[in-house]
């Protein structure tokens, strides 16, 4: 039994590292995704694209507030 | 900080913009991984060594889209938390679980199936592949409809209450957010459109096969799949069309008006087949909306409420009101709008004196006025007309290409099946180049739905001005470029990729 699940996550295993390792396009395109999410993850969202009510306000009852305030045209 | 109309539009912009190259991507992945499904379970039934060269093709094209396209969709999300945080506070409780579920399902159904589908050629069993192949292609497309859950909801918003204390829309009853008529209509519509496309893409990439004399029987197995998956699947865009309009004429009757240019509201309301409307026509005055139109009587009436003879209202009966059919002005609803606006402010401040009893009578008269609450906002009734010109020729545009790609599929699966397709380069060059206006119907299909809403980010409740985040828009218009240059450059990449592996063809997969 034990050999059995060991054999199974060893196909698992081999099924990835054979899938990678013998790409040829893929592996440009994994490039390619790691240049995006880098991008994305790293410099637009911590540069441009802080969460506003969770920077502004420290709890949900203060952005509930923010908002009501908002909605209710009193900002 | 500022909260300007130039703030709203430069929010507005970046999102559609995002949205739209986020759309190049998805409809393709949609729909040609039903195609590679389709062509592998051929392969696996006759055994033919041949399919399987001809899958693996697809697959690969299929891999590029959806490397290049991944995460695309994450940067709406962010947008979401900058440019959109009042309307993000206010959806939060309807739209998280719907995208929690899209996530995890992403996640686990690409990180497992989609590796057995690329990686697990001849290592594992044909039917387990297979199987794989199929479940990418159903998970890709329940993945889509999550996210059109929360899209049909903002078009049509049911199922929930609005919690005045915390702001929030709460959910109340799960399934009728899921099982809302407009999601489920623009779920069957946008996923559709996505196979589509991708019959259109493997018929126009087989036909260039065909003219430079490559790979032909390669190149005409794939124009049969692809002209008689995509035969069905014009068939049933037709359907799910139908039925989309039907949900906008009983929600959303001013998109309904825009998308025709119908002023004057009538019964038998004819669609205009084909037309040119007139700018200088303004809402109100007597003018003809169009210099000149054909129209195909009846048609609106019929596609909108299911009756030749149904009365369809105009964007004048809509703004000015038609007692004659019931239909409430813009105006009145902006006064029920203020009432609500005006209580809500009420009950905030009763209930921070502590004075409960005035409290509970303020909240008892928003209830009353809550669903025009929305109309409080606008500050004069045209406001509530969306782009007249946008929403009627995007819809024209989507309307007359869905046509001529019905029709191209026909021709190309009848000189398939006759085994004359190869000779009719007419038809070979009209297939390539129709490839880019699949794309143009798709992104037109969006503005109609997008676009056609003005001025609501959520129906009726919250116009878009409300839902914008107090934020600088210069840092909305130098992300709105930031992302214009990144996502052209995606667009490069994947264009360059896929002609580089196109050329190479088949047998180098």
């Amino acid at each position: 039994m034990k050999t059995q699940i060991t054999q199974f996550f060893k196909s698992i295993y081999y099924l990835y590292y054979d899938g990678f390792v013998n790409m040829k396009v893929g592996k440009t395109l994994w490039l390619l995704i790691a240049v995006k999410l880098f991008v994305m993850f790293v410099i637009v969202k911590w540069l441009f694209f802080p969460d506003v009510l969770q920077e502004r306000f420290h709890t949900d009852q203060e952005r509930s507030q923010y908002i009501l305030n908002t909605l209710t045209k009193e900002n | 900080m500022e909260h300007t109309d130039l703030l709203v539009d430069w929010s507005r912009a970046q999102f559609a913009l995002t949205a739209l190259y986020h759309w190049l991507f998805v409809p393709l992945t949609l729909g040609l991984t039903f195609i590679v499904a389709i062509m592998e379970t051929i392969y696996v039934k006759t055994g033919d060594e041949k399919w399987k060269t001809t899958t693996k093709f697809w697959m690969g094209l299929l891999a590029i889209n959806f490397a290049i396209g991944l995460a695309t969709g994450i940067i709406m999300e962010f947008e979401f938390g900058t440019n959109w945080s009042n309307y993000s506070w206010i959806v939060g409780d309807i739209f998280g679980a719907p995208l929690a579920i899209e996530g995890l399902m992403a996640f686990f159904m690409e990180s497992t199936f989609f590796a057995v589908m690329f990686f697990g050629w001849d290592k594992v069993s044909k039917k387990m592949h297979l199987t794989s192949t199929w479940l990418v292609a159903l998970g890709s497309n329940l993945s889509a409809l999550w996210i059109l859950v929360a899209n049909g909801w903002m078009q049509h918003p049911v199922g929930m209450h609005f919690n005045p204390d915390t702001a929030r829309n709460e959910m109340q009853d799960f399934w009728e957010v899921f099982l809302n008529p407009n999601a489920v209509s623009k779920f069957l519509h946008t996923v559709s459109s996505g196979y589509v496309l991708a019959s259109l893409f493997v018929l126009g990439i087989s036909a260039w096969f065909l003219l430079k004399k490559r790979d032909t029987q390669f190149a005409r197995r794939s124009i049969i799949v692809a002209s008689s998956f995509g035969l069905i699947a014009s068939m049933y865009l037709i359907t799910t069309g139908d039925e989309s309009a039907h949900q906008v004429a009983l929600n959303q009757p001013m998109k309904l008006a825009a998308m025709e240019g119908l002023y004057d509201g009538e019964k038998r309301a004819g669609i205009v087949a084909f037309g040119v409307l007139d700018a200088s026509k303004t809402i109100g005055d007597t003018k003809d909306p169009f210099y000149f139109s054909f129209e195909i009587p009846g048609a609106l009436s019929f596609l909108g409420y299911h009756n030749l003879n149904a009365f369809v209202p105009g964007i004048d009966d809509l703004i000015y009101g038609n007692k004659e059919h019931g239909i409430m002005s813009v105006g009145e609803k902006m006064q029920k709008g203020k009432i609500a606006v005006g209580a809500l402010t009420a009950y905030k401040n009763y209930k921070k004196a502590g004075d409960l009893t005035k409290a509970s009578r303020a909240l008892k008269t928003f209830e009353a006025n809550e669903q025009y609450m929305g109309y409080g906002y606008l500050k004069k009734p045209t406001d509530a007309v969306p782009s007249v010109a946008l929403s009627f020729y995007s819809f024209h545009t989507m309307v007359g290409l869905g046509s001529w790609f019905l029709l191209l599929f026909l021709i190309s699966l009848y000189y398939s099946m006759i085994n004359e397709m190869h000779k009719k380069k007419w038809l070979l060059y009209l297939a390539l180049f129709t490839i880019p206006f699949g794309y143009v119907a798709q992104e037109a299909g969006w503005i109609v739905a997008e676009a056609g809403r003005q001025p609501w980010a959520i129906q009726d409740l919250l116009p878009v001005g409300m839902a914008a985040s107090n934020v600088a828009s210069t840092s909305v218009m130098i992300t709105f470029w930031l992302f214009a240059i990144l996502f052209t450059g995606l667009l490069i990449a994947e264009v360059k990729i896929m002609l580089k592996q196109i050329k190479i063809g088949p047998e180098g997969h």
